[in-house]
């Protein structure tokens, strides 16, 4: 029987109070107010520079806000950082998979640097393997995987020490249809087996209409809507796509956002997964 | 402290790894040190124009070469810490719970190994040219532990300009800036008391020299350490402390 991921602290798995972030002139992030349940999986949608990956990164504590707070499972993300890195686990939008190494060289990397003792170190990263049906190419390097399979990869290094939160910034991204929906099966798996809340984040509407409960739209660092997919669509009438809730919060059509680095960055991550 | 060691030889080993899988770029780094023994030192020997006391300039060469082997494979380590951060394994290291300390340390060390592999070929090389090198086991140790010493403040100091700067080109440019004047200024290829004041000045300041200073008394037979041991590893511990300290509060900047 496998262990559920445990609930640190708190009635909300993230909560945010007034959370900003500037660069210089720039609010990438202004006085966002976010609250997601446990085992809830949450899509942060919005254009490139919209914040998304700014507000990701201050919930990882990658980066120390300018002002405002955050609980990620019940932790202050500035209080208390080290513990909130003990509950979490990331994956992301570039693919962070090392490739000289073996996809169990990964795993093991992560167990060590998590703290996993060595007597449960190898079951966990053999559960885990299983798990995203990578058991056979353990030992390959990781460079010969596909980018669906490095995908899977990262998410089990992410799922290894059983955080309660997984973060995701664009984890299908760049993925075929046939890889992306392997991914999408694997994350309603560790919800359904783990437990884990998940936040995701995402420019693909179908990807946010399959997996997520909830989501919300931000623009210009301020979330514009927050609801449930269906409950979106439903409010710009009965005909309406999850491209046309997009486009209708957002502030703009998909394909005209992105700034230079960040589609430098996209690029970078589809040309590797091939 | 247990866990600082296990997650700094977690670091260490995947290192390890990959420099045993492909070892292109440390062998490829051995050449230049080749040409600099081999043509540089063999040439300057003939022309018996800079005083080395008793050792002979190829001997007094040998040890300065190896350092600068060591600073120029260590100096680029900030490169391959810019790459990571590109591809998100930094970002993907900073969010685990491993103390930053380690992750810093343990990059060091990595480091230093790699050095090792460019004393080993030194050696070699030096034994070729019939250079007079010390194998006792006691010298052949401490100068591994100089060897690594040297490298992990050169690395650090690599992570440090990588943090700062945090893209290719630039780090390429100053990596270029530094290594020839930190080369130059020191006691590599001449002794100190051939240099203007203002250089020796340098010189003095610079860890580089102090690196050289302890192995031309522990490589080569004959040889001494014109400052004392206590100096140069005092030297050389206190400024890679110190470089650590700033790596350490600098590399989660690295992420942002």
């Amino acid at each position: 029987m496998e262990t559920a991921a445990t609930y640190p602290t708190g009635n909300l798995a993230i909560s945010t109070s007034g959370l900003t972030r500037q660069f210089g002139n720039l609010t990438a992030v202004d006085h966002l107010e976010l609250q997601v349940q446990y085992k809830e999986i949450f899509g942060l949608l919005g254009a490139n520079g919209a914040g998304k990956s700014t507000l990701i990164k201050m919930l990882t504590t990658l980066l120390v806000p300018t002002s405002g707070t955050a609980a990620v499972g019940g932790f202050d993300i500035i209080q208390s950082p080290a513990t909130v890195r003990q509950n979490i686990g990331y994956v992301s939008q570039l693919l962070s998979a090392d490739g000289a190494l073996t996809g169990y060289e990964n795993l093991q990397l992560s167990a060590r640097l998590y703290g996993l003792p060595g007597k449960e170190r190898n079951t966990r990263i053999g559960s885990a393997l299983e798990f995203m049906g990578l058991a056979e190419s353990a030992n390959k390097l990781v460079k010969t995987y596909s980018g669906g399979m490095v995908r899977r990869l990262e998410l089990a290094q992410a799922m290894l020490h059983r955080p309660a939160i997984l973060f995701l910034d664009e984890p299908t991204i760049g993925l075929d249809p046939v890889a992306r929906h392997m991914v999408w099966d694997r994350l309603l798996d560790l919800r359904r087996q783990y437990g884990m809340t998940v936040l995701i984040t995402t420019h693909d509407m179908e990807e946010a209409e399959a997996l997520c409960d909830r989501l919300a739209i931000l623009h210009t660092g301020r979330i514009n809507v927050v609801g449930k997919p269906a409950e979106l669509r439903a409010g710009l009438g009965a005909d309406a796509t999850m491209d046309d809730v997009f486009a209708h919060y957002a502030g703009g059509l998909i394909h005209e956002s992105g700034s230079f680095s960040e589609v430098v960055n996209t690029r970078r991550t589809a040309h590797r997964l091939g | 402290m247990k866990r600082f060691i296990r997650e700094s030889a977690a670091i260490v080993q995947i290192e390890l790894i990959k420099l045993v899988r492909d070892p292109t770029e440390v062998v490829s780094r051995a050449v230049q040190p080749v040409l600099w023994l081999v043509v540089f030192g063999q040439v300057l020997a003939q022309v018996r124009g800079i005083h080395t006391g008793q050792l002979s300039y190829l001997a007094f060469i040998t040890p300065g070469i190896l350092a600068q082997s060591i600073l120029f494979s260590a100096i680029f380590y900030g490169i391959a810490l810019i790459w990571e951060r590109d591809l998100g394994v930094v970002q993907k290291l900073l969010v685990s719970p491993a103390l930053r300390s380690s992750l810093v340390f343990g990059k060091a060390v990595a480091a230093g190994f790699r050095g090792l592999v460019q004393a080993v070929v030194i050696f070699i090389i030096a034994l070729v040219m019939h250079v007079s090198v010390n194998l006792e086991p006691l010298s052949v140790l401490a100068v591994m532990f100089s060897v690594m010493l040297g490298s992990g403040i050169f690395a650090t100091f690599s992570l440090i300009i990588a943090c700062i700067v945090k893209t290719r080109e630039r780090f390429m440019g100053i990596g270029q800036l530094l290594t020839m004047p930190m080369f130059f200024a020191s006691n590599a290829i001449y002794p100190l008391d051939i240099m203007p004041n203002w250089l020796r000045i340098i010189a003095h300041i610079n860890p580089l020299t102090y690196l050289i200073d302890a192995l031309r008394g522990l490589v080569i037979t004959g040889g001494g350490s014109v400052y004392g041991y206590g100096v140069d590893f005092g030297v050389m511990i206190t400024v890679f402390i110190l470089l650590l300290l700033a790596a350490i509060r600098l590399y989660p900047t690295l992420a942002e």
